[in-house]
């Protein structure tokens, strides 16, 4: 090691050595995955990672991309921000979203609306069933008083710190970062307003599918759910996989499933018109 | 002068005191210890709020650490408003109702369209207001988050059903809050005329200071 350390070619031959390891947690150049949907040619694969549990992911999609999220060993929680990659100022508004469609729970056929009266993905497919529009995600004291830590540098980081750092990669900023949705844990609503974490751990392979239905910027946080009434660190990793897909067309039923959503869709491609 | 029922059960000096007008923004700097009483002075009114800290303005109300916290959508007497940074900016030390909406988010012209139709593109909105008291701060579009709504009531249903329904105030009706650290209060006093939130006709809110 002491080599390494001294000769510049010891120590490029140890970093080259590396090159070809495989771990849980890592992303896959060029892309592949061996359990594609019928029909998703395997050219249009375009992302295919997996995020340790504690880890993030940022990553723009083109409009009509199809995002899963597979939830490989139960225990993932995916915070997700969502921005408009052209014009990050307009990003997820979790408010508009329940408030528009009437509903505070999530699953298929539901829209994750923006603060300019459009969306900018929606849930194709949903097998998981709870999720969470209200919690929000941790951040550095929430996690200080749980774990007794929670930097980016130690092992215990908070969802908040995460999707700031995964927003950074995109020029964007702390005050960028805004209320996100949870994706595999779930919050239900008692009658007294009352916020019931349900944080599993879950069966295996719970999926996601989300469309984007503009160009979009996600930031995904893989960390404890804010309200894990559990008293250690329990996160297990995500799978992310996105293809290129058709953008939506007129007689789609998510668009036609709702006024609002018609509406919100006519407001994309009214923005898309140029 | 403590004559005036507004004033009831407020203890200090009165440092601010000002109605703003129906359908109007409100921005105003509230040192910590002070504390700003609203008062609904015609009922039903929906007074939408956002907190933003007054050394660094990145730092701002959070409605999901808020519930979170509390483990409760409702905003009660008692509750504590916290940052995205999870430090307490204000708490709610009184309230003439039972409790107040952070769910609902703030009207816009664009989210307007989506509920109501495109004919409503033009009526004036609460993110409007947001947006043209926060600029004269130099914070834009991406400062605003999900705000408070006093006075406003969101309840959720077993199914996931949500809606604003009926105001659960009435004229004269308070909720005081003592600020935790020197904060900007940003309010729009909500104009949105399609819904229950301000019993269809926004009206003036009175805000008071006292140290």
């Amino acid at each position: 090691m002491s080599q390494t350390l001294a000769d510049p070619k010891a120590a490029r031959d140890h970093a080259r050595a590396q090159g070809g390891t495989r771990v849980e947690a890592m992303p896959i150049l060029p892309p592949v995955a061996d359990d594609l949907p019928p029909g998703v040619a395997a050219d249009d694969l375009v992302w295919e990672e997996t995020l340790p549990g504690g880890g993030y992911a940022s990553r723009r999609l083109a409009r009509g991309t199809r995002l899963r999220l597979i939830d490989t060993k139960g225990d993932a929680c995916a915070a997700l921000n969502i921005f408009n990659a052209e014009m990050p100022t307009e990003r997820l508004n979790v408010a508009d979203t329940v408030k528009v469609q009437w509903n505070g729970y999530l699953g298929a056929g539901k829209l994750l609306l923006s603060d300019m009266g459009r969306v900018l993905m929606s849930i194709l497919d949903d097998d998981a069933g709870t999720h969470d529009a209200f919690c929000g995600t941790s951040n550095a004291a929430s996690n200080t008083r749980k774990y007794g830590e929670g930097r980016n540098s130690g092992d215990y980081p908070n969802g908040r710190d995460r999707l700031i750092l995964g927003a950074a990669k995109h020029g964007l900023t702390r005050r960028d970062v805004h209320p996100c949705i949870n994706l595999f844990k779930g919050a239900r609503i008692e009658a007294d307003g009352a916020i019931t974490p349900q944080v599993g751990p879950f069966a295996p392979g719970r999926t996601v599918i989300l469309r984007a239905e503009m160009d979009v910027i996600v930031v995904i946080a893989n960390c404890p759910h804010v309200l894990d009434p559990r008293a250690g660190w329990h996160v297990t990793p995500l799978r992310a996989t996105a293809w290129r897909g058709p953008i939506t067309p007129a007689d789609d039923p998510v668009r036609l499933a709702a006024p609002e959503a018609t509406r919100a869709f006519l407001n994309v491609e009214d923005y898309f018109r140029r | 002068m403590r004559s005036d029922p507004a004033l009831a059960h407020l203890a200090g000096v009165i440092v601010h005191d000002e109605v703003v007008p129906a359908r109007a923004p409100w921005l105003c700097p509230v040192a910590k210890g002070q504390t700003l009483r609203i008062v609904d002075l015609e009922g039903n009114q929906a007074v939408d709020f956002l907190i933003y800290a007054a050394a660094d303005d990145a730092e701002r109300y959070s409605a999901q650490d808020t519930v979170s916290a509390q483990g409760n959508l409702f905003l009660r007497e008692g509750t504590v408003l916290l940052s995205n940074e999870g430090n307490p900016m204000m708490t709610i030390t009184g309230s003439a109702v039972d409790y107040h909406d952070t769910i609902g988010g703030a009207c816009s012209c664009e989210s307007n369209t989506l509920r109501y139709g495109h004919h409503t593109k033009a009526q004036h909105a609460c993110v409007d207001n947001f947006l043209e008291a926060n600029l004269r701060q130099g914070r834009g579009k991406r400062d605003i988050v999900s705000n408070i709504n006093f006075f406003m009531n969101v309840p959720v249903e077993e199914d996931g059903t949500l809606g604003i329904v009926d105001g659960i105030s009435a004229p004269g009706l308070t909720v005081d809050l003592r600020a935790e650290m020197d904060v900007i209060v940003v309010v729009s006093n909500c104009p949105q005329i399609n819904n229950p939130c301000n019993g269809f006709s926004p009206t003036p809110v009175r805000m008071i200071i006292t140290a």
